[in-house]
């Protein structure tokens, strides 16, 4: 009997993990970690410097999109700075790939790392960066990724670069500025 | 009565039978998943659904099994919370049976929805006024309720402590049924559903559908095990069963006659019972004679009720009248056009005013049977692995007055 | 912060540290801002919170000529982009392709009388909607606006099965080239917003600006709590009606002239 009862609690505990297991599976499911190089997250296309400081935004980004788009929809509260249009402003390429060129996409600047911490979001479903007059005039400026850009990422030199560059142990710092 | 004898064991489970069940129930249960990720693909426009029918075959398939799951605890809540000793034997089997129809028919429900990928939000985020929310809260507990209670019954120094743990699962499953029958009473927008008899009627239907699948999973696992199952508790079940497709079948009529009376209710009440086309027919023809008439007349029959094929085939008639029952209440109560403007004809691009078309899509049916596989593939692997069934149902170690008898 | 948990109960131990690796680690976390430090970015003005000083209703004019009410859902879909989904499946399909408004035609049986009215998401004080939302996706801003919240929503339909007024649609096939201001996505549960992305600037709903332009004002659209707009002056001068007003569900769309 006593094996029996500790064969159902390891079914209970199983059911447990098989249904955590099932919901993080689901949601995280073309997670990929594993041999991908460390990121290098491409350039923003327009400004100088990002709405915060890139460590903090490093740090911090998924935190201030989620306040800002539960204060927008939820609150009624507009004109905020981390709106997620305007992260499509500065840091959305296009491609002919995409749509023939009219949709900007934020998903290789923000897939780089994602991709690298097995992070999955879904948020380009909706927010698609589709052109509007208005929005985004600069459209045309905003160059497609460079046609190398998959091989860049397997490029050794830019790796160690990039490595030292998000370890905050490195003598050049995290800071990224 | 002297202390319980009952030796449990756990079944061999090694013939090519046992693993082609296994193996097909597991096909089962993949192509359910197979169907989900092709509308994940695809959206839900492969499905047989539309922005007026919202609940398709799936959540026919999910309800059946969410109300049976309580239904199958009947039998151990009957032995502990009632003191029926003969069905103490079957109590373990009948907790797992009812663990397992839940898991089945909350896997459809979580298959079907739109964001599956958002289960997590489901869990996470709760909104207590919904009675979704309350039915998400009582499932999970009715996990931990009725696993503890299983492992009360079968650990021996718990044992004296699983008769309140089996009070409190019996007070936990009505509430459970209470809950879901809620989901469509609480609906006032919808003629079909406003109505505060749905609760009960849910608890008689579980009842009837729980103990009907309790009663095959029973014969099933006996004869393919060869273990010795006595005509008395088979025709105990059989009694049982026989009063609950009456209740459930009370609770219909009543439904329909309240309903009858109320004149805002009159065009619900024709549809079904009478110009619905196919719910009509479902109606008189599935519910009311293949799953409930029928059936009692199998069962109280002498000659075909003291046969196990007799009682079978009743059972079996009664998970299918159950199945048309709820087809007609979740679609047949969709299907029916809300009315806008009451006494008014009312048209437009959205279906306002017509009875709107639903056709169930095969990924929707495999979807639902697919729930159905895989409670029975936690049954069949619980077996296996756990000490649920005992060794001999025959008359002489269930029926109380066996010995005195002879 | 229960999805930055769960995000954690998610990820294996490699993940973990790749991610604090990534956000700059621990070192990074103790670098603090100077105080008034400026960024580059200024900040367009900050509008909101919406509060319950507000009652955002409508008013419709049923005797108004029906051809309006088609103009009234053609700036909808121009304005909110649905309507044109099925171009990709490559066929219109009536019953899985959303509609956020629709013209409704009624006729009394026992007088031939006839009306023709716009119907949509009544905006209803005590949404049912609202009520049975599994994880508060469907709620309602303190001004009254009923919205689903996309981000949370699972796509359960529960809300589409309380609605007395069909107002909701189910996005049954993948969305493209959606506006920058309303994101849709397949798998979640939409309706009108009132335009809340133009109310929250001043501005009217489209398709109350677009009969204005045709020189209607079949749709009236204001604050219902303040006795000096145009809306609650109307309501108080004609006699209104609320579809299915019996429910209790206390709409914010009213309508004359039924
Ligand atoms: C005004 C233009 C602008 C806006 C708006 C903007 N960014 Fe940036 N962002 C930048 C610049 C410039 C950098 C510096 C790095 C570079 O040169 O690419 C940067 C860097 C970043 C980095 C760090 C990348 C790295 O190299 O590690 C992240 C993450 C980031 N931005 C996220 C966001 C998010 C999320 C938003 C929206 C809330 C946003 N940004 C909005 C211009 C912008
Ligand atoms: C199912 C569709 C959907 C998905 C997926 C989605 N959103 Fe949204 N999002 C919306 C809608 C609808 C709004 C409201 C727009 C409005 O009212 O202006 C919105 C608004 C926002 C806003 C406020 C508007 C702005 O640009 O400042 C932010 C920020 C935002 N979303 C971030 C996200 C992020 C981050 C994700 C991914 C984790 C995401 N959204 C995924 C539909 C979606
Ligand atoms: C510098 C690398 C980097 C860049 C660039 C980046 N992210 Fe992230 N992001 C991360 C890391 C690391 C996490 C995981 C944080 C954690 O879970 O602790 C994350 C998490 C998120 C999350 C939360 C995910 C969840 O499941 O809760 C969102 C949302 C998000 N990022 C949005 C974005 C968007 C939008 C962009 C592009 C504009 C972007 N990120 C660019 C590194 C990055």
């Amino acid at each position: 009997m006593r094996s029996a009862s500790r064969i159902l609690s390891l079914t209970i505990l199983g059911f447990a993990i098989v249904i955590m297991g099932l919901g993080s599976g689901l949601s995280a499911a073309p997670a990929q970690a594993g041999e991908v190089p460390l990121p290098n997250p491409a350039k923003a296309f327009k400004g100088e410097q990002c709405v915060e400081p890139i460590d903090v935004m490093r740090r911090d980004h998924f935190e201030f999109l989620k306040h800002q788009r539960d204060e927008t929809l939820r609150e009624g509260i507009r004109g905020k700075k981390y709106s997620l249009n305007a992260c499509i402003d500065c840091h959305a390429v296009t491609s002919p790939d995409i749509a023939g060129g009219k949709l900007r996409t934020l998903k290789p600047f923000c897939a780089e790392c994602h991709s690298y911490a097995a992070v999955s979001i879904d948020c380009f479903e909706c927010h698609s960066g589709a052109v509007q007059p208005g929005i985004g005039s600069e459209i045309g400026k905003q160059s497609a990724l460079p046609p190398n850009h998959e091989q860049l990422k397997a490029d050794k030199a830019l790796i160690t670069l990039l490595k030292g560059h998000l370890d905050p142990t490195s003598p050049q710092g995290g800071t990224g500025q | 009565m002297a202390a319980d004898t009952t030796i449990y064991k756990e079944i061999e489970g090694k013939g090519g039978d046992y693993y082609s069940l296994v193996g097909w129930l597991a096909v089962m249960a993949a192509a359910g998943f197979g169907s989900m990720l092709y509308m994940e693909h695809y959206g839900h426009v492969v499905t047989g659904m539309t922005n007026a029918v919202v609940w398709g075959t799936p959540h026919v398939f999910a309800v059946f099994l969410i109300v049976a799951a309580s239904g199958a605890l009947n039998i151990a809540s009957i032995s502990s919370v009632f003191g029926k000793t003969q069905y103490k034997p079957l109590a373990r089997l009948s907790t797992i049976t009812a663990v397992a129809l839940l898991a089945g028919g909350l896997m459809v429900l979580l298959l079907d929805l739109g964001r599956p990928d958002r289960l997590i939000v489901a869990m996470t985020k709760y909104n207590f006024k919904s009675i979704f929310a309350w039915n998400i809260i009582l499932y999970s507990g009715f996990f931990v309720i009725v696993l503890t209670y299983l492992w009360m019954m079968m650990e021996r120094r718990m044992v004296p402590y699983s008769k309140k743990m089996g009070l409190l699962a019996f007070v936990w499953r009505l509430a459970l049924t209470t809950g879901t029958g809620s989901i469509f009473g609480f609906l006032v927008a919808r003629p079909g559903y406003d109505a505060a008899i749905m609760a009960p009627m849910f608890i008689a239907m579980s009842f009837a559908f729980g103990l009907a699948i309790f009663i095959l999973v029973v014969n099933v696992a006996y004869r393919a095990s060869n273990r010795p199952l006595g005509d008395f508790i088979l025709f105990e079940m059989r009694n049982l069963l026989g009063v609950f497709i009456a209740a459930a079948l009370y609770f219909t009529v009543t439904q329909h006659l309240t309903n009858l009376y109320a004149a805002e209710h009159a065009g619900i009440e024709a549809f079904i019972l009478w110009d619905g086309g196919i719910y009509t027919f479902f109606f008189w023809v599935v519910q009311i004679g293949l799953g409930a008439l029928f059936p009692l007349a199998l069962l109280f029959n002498p000659a075909t009720g003291r046969s196990c094929q007799g009682i079978m085939i009743a059972s079996i008639l009664v998970i299918v009248g159950g199945l048309a029952q709820l087809y007609i209440i979740i679609i047949g109560g969709q299907a029916f056009p809300i009315p806008l403007f009451p006494g008014m004809e009312v048209s437009s691009s959205f279906f306002d005013g017509a009875v709107h078309p639903y056709v169930p899509s095969l990924l929707e049916i495999l979807l639902g049977l697919s729930g159905m596989a895989v409670s029975l593939l936690i049954i069949a692997i619980a077996v296996k692995y756990l000490p649920l069934m005992p060794t001999s149902l025959s008359d002489a170690k269930v029926d109380p007055n066996h010995v005195a008898a002879e | 912060m229960t999805d930055k948990t769960m995000n954690t109960v998610d990820s294996s131990p490699v993940d973990a540290t790749k991610r604090t690796l990534l956000k700059g680690g621990v070192a990074a976390a103790v670098i603090t801002l100077a105080p008034g430090i400026t960024l580059r970015t200024v900040e367009a003005a900050v509008t909101g919170p919406a509060t319950q000083a507000k009652r955002w209703g409508m008013l419709i004019d049923a005797t108004a000529p029906e051809g309006v009410w088609d103009l009234a859902v053609e700036a909808c879909k121009a304005e909110q982009g649905w309507g044109s989904d099925h171009n990709k499946s490559g066929k219109a399909n009536a019953a899985t392709d959303p509609q956020w408004i629709r013209k409704v035609s009624i006729k009394n049986p026992k007088t031939g009388a006839k009306a023709s009215l716009p119907v949509m998401c009544q905006h209803c004080a005590n949404p049912p909607c609202v009520d049975v939302c599994p994880t508060g996706a469907s709620m309602k801003r303190e001004d009254g606006i009923v919205l689903v919240d996309k981000h949370i929503c699972i796509g359960c339909r529960y809300c589409m099965m309380a609605c007395p007024y069909s107002a909701r649609s189910f996005v049954h096939e993948p969305v493209e080239m959606q506006k920058p201001h309303m994101p849709r996505g397949k798998g979640t549960v939409e309706g009108c917003t009132m335009c809340v992305h133009r109310v929250d600037k001043g501005q009217q709903p489209a398709c109350v600006e677009a009969l204005n332009k045709a020189g209607s004002d079949a749709i009236m659209f204001g604050d219902l709590n303040d006795p000096k707009s145009d809306i609650s002056r109307a309501v108080s001068k004609y006699v209104t009606q609320r579809i299915r007003a019996d429910l209790g569900v206390e709409p914010g769309v009213h309508y004359r002239g039924i």
